[in-house]
């Protein structure tokens, strides 16, 4: 094929993806991190760049930061919310490994019937499902508390860990557990040497599809947790639909942002070496 | 005392008899191989010695002890996994050093005999390499190397050179039979490749149906193939159908449109009887028609076919009575690549004692 014509077929391969990237993606968040360096509008959005009337705030300012950083009580609800993130990760980790590890050695003909079941209760609303909790965990004293956000948070999420447990899992080639255990393995070290290694990718894109959404929740510490158990998304979600300040709620979200960047950087970098070194 | 005896084993799946009553033992040392076509219960039979599957009826026996309680992890024999089964991310020396873990031996014994067993396999640079990172050869030694470095009673192989391509099969073939003299380690080998069961074993049991058919060493299975499944399964052949006819201890084949053919008497033969006379190609002299070769057993054909392997050429030959007969005829004479073309007049001959007269 002559270069012409190849350069052309990459654009018309390659162009509609960049293209959907930057208007969904890119742009967005340059809006966002724009939006966050500005002032906030009178009765919300935002206050416009340039001047209308005189002595009315506009153009750029580094407030939201401010704010942000002078207090501690911000740093406070993000460790809070990245230690209710992590401990819903974990529980979920502990509760889904079983049941993926059970689907995936199930017969065959059994395994499409087990996911179903495992994705069933995305047939019934999201909301519905979280007031169930109330109706349940009322009665035992427990609703309202940092129990319950987990308890619902786990529920939720739960099979955002198993299905990618599963795939993983169930991709093993038998034969390997055969040689372990040929080669003198019992049950225990057949998994904790063999299975659990090898389910490590499962479990860490498990682990971010639950510990990523969980920071940007607010329904759910809203509803059983009560006003006083906020996390980053209920701070956010309170800029933007309480207090309306676009700038303080984007820049919320782009420091969330910064924050899980870091965090699934430095967990990619451990899982790296950990599975080299394995 | 047999290391391991297999007694009156029987094991079904359903309506299928994977392995019907068979009984063999095999002896410490033996380079012994199952050799069968696919589905000929071979396999299942390996599987039931590992212990993963278990006999419904009959007994496994290794040093006399029945093996019926022993599961796979605890018994002193290891399997080369056709796949190879390698542990994907563990390192050739982890995956090598994988059974000495679980053998509870020491770091240092541990570090020592991994060192070993990676010279044994010529391997010595590839320690610290990932199973993906290997040829397929080279992954067959790291799958031999983790099961030998134990020191099994036994080490069974599941057609272990299958995925390898034929040069390298050769190699490997090679080098199993050197490190198998080496160590000293009994090895049970299965495979549906006849030249590969003759080129390695001691003895072979020919597996069909379920049953042993022969078990002998590999001269005797090509020389003297008991039944027909055997002649047949193993090398070339030529079958001449007839019917036992002559005195005393010169039976005659009498084949039909042919004649009369001279045969080495079996014990316990009986005129009258339907036999087949099983002649190996390399047993069939063939010669310019009108030679006379000075054997009982001469035909006058014409040439059909040859087929030119390099050391030597195949001809097929028409006989009078219309069946074919195949010659082998080695390529070593100086000065002539071929001897015969398509259509020539040719005499073939054997002697009496040639080939295996077998039965119905």
């Amino acid at each position: 094929m002559a270069p012409r014509s190849q350069r052309t077929l990459k654009w018309l391969v390659g162009g509609p993806p960049f293209l959907f990237l930057v208007v969904f993606f890119l742009l967005p968040a340059l809006i966002m991190v724009v939006a966050s360096f500005r002032y906030p509008g009178e009765f919300g959005g935002l206050a416009p760049l340039l001047p209308a009337r005189p002595g009315e705030e506009s153009g750029l300012t580094a407030e939201s930061y401010t704010v942000f950083f002078g207090d501690r009580v911000y740093a406070e609800i993000f460790a809070k919310s990245f230690g209710v993130a992590a401990l819903t990760t974990l529980v979920c980790l502990v509760m889904a490994y079983p049941v993926a590890l059970l689907i995936a050695r199930s017969p065959k003909r059994h395994r499409d019937l087990m996911v179903l079941l495992v994705v069933l209760p995305f047939a019934s609303n999201f909301l519905v499902r979280v007031y169930a909790w109330m109706i349940i965990l009322g009665p035992f004293d427990l609703l309202f508390s940092r129990f319950a956000v987990i308890v619902g948070m786990v529920y939720v999420n739960l099979p955002f860990m198993i299905l990618p447990l599963y795939t993983n899992l169930e991709k093993h080639d038998p034969a390997l557990l055969d040689a372990a255990q040929d080669l003198g393995a019992g049950a225990w070290q057949r998994f904790w040497r063999v299975t659990f290694p090898l389910s490590l990718p499962g479990m860490f894109s498990g682990a971010a599809l639950v510990f990523i959404p969980v920071l940007g929740m607010f329904a759910i510490p809203e509803i059983l947790g009560g006003k006083d158990d906020w996390i980053v998304g209920n701070m956010i979600k309170e800029s933007f639909l309480g207090t309306r300040d676009w700038p303080f709620g984007s820049m919320l979200s782009l420091m969330l942002t910064v924050a899980v960047l870091a965090v699934a950087g430095a967990t990619s970098w451990l899982a790296g070496r950990s599975l080299r070194r394995a | 005392m047999a290391l391991l005896e297999i007694r009156n084993v029987t094991r079904r799946f359903d309506a299928l008899t994977a392995v019907d009553d068979v009984s063999l033992s095999i002896e410490a040392g033996e380079f012994f191989t199952l050799l069968g076509p696919s589905g000929c219960g071979k396999t299942t039979l390996l599987r039931m010695i590992a212990g993963f599957d278990q006999p419904d009826r009959g007994a496994l026996l290794l040093d006399g002890m029945d093996m019926a309680d022993t599961p796979p992890e605890k018994r002193p024999v290891h399997t080369v996994f056709q796949s190879y089964a390698l542990f994907p991310h563990m390192t050739v020396a982890q995956n090598i050093a994988f059974p000495l873990r679980m053998a509870r031996r020491g770091d240092v014994e541990t570090a020592a005999k991994v060192r070993e067993a990676l010279a044994m396999v010529h391997l010595e640079d590839k320690g610290q390499r990932l199973p993906h990172e290997l040829s397929g050869g080279q992954k067959q030694r790291v799958a031999l190397a983790r099961s030998l470095v134990n020191r099994p009673r036994l080490l069974l192989l599941d057609e272990p050179l299958g995925a390898l391509d034929a040069k390298l099969r050769e190699e490997m073939q090679i080098e199993l039979i050197d490190m198998q003299r080496e160590v000293g380690i009994t090895f049970v080998f299965v495979t549906h490749s006849q030249s590969e069961a003759l080129a390695l074993s001691t003895r072979i049991a020919v597996m069909n149906r379920g049953r042993v058919e022969q078990l002998d060493e590999p001269s005797r299975l090509y020389g003297f193939p008991k039944n027909r499944f055997v002649a047949d399964f193993i090398g070339k052949i030529n079958m001449l159908e007839g019917e036992l006819a002559g005195t005393g201890d010169q039976p005659r084949l009498r084949v039909a449109g042919l004649g009369e053919v001279a045969v080495r008497a079996e014990a316990g033969w009986r005129a009258g009887t339907a036999a087949a006379l099983a002649l190996r190609p390399e047993q069939v002299r063939i010669a310019p028609a009108g030679t006379d070769a000075g054997l009982p057993n001469s035909f006058a054909g014409k040439v059909r076919d040859f087929l030119y392997i390099g050391d030597v050429t195949t001809y097929i030959v028409d006989l009078p009575n219309g069946q074919r007969l195949q010659a082998l005829l080695p390529n070593s004479a100086p000065g002539r690549a071929k001897f015969f073309e398509v259509g020539d007049a040719v005499t073939v001959a054997w002697p009496a004692e040639a080939g295996a007269v077998l039965a119905q």
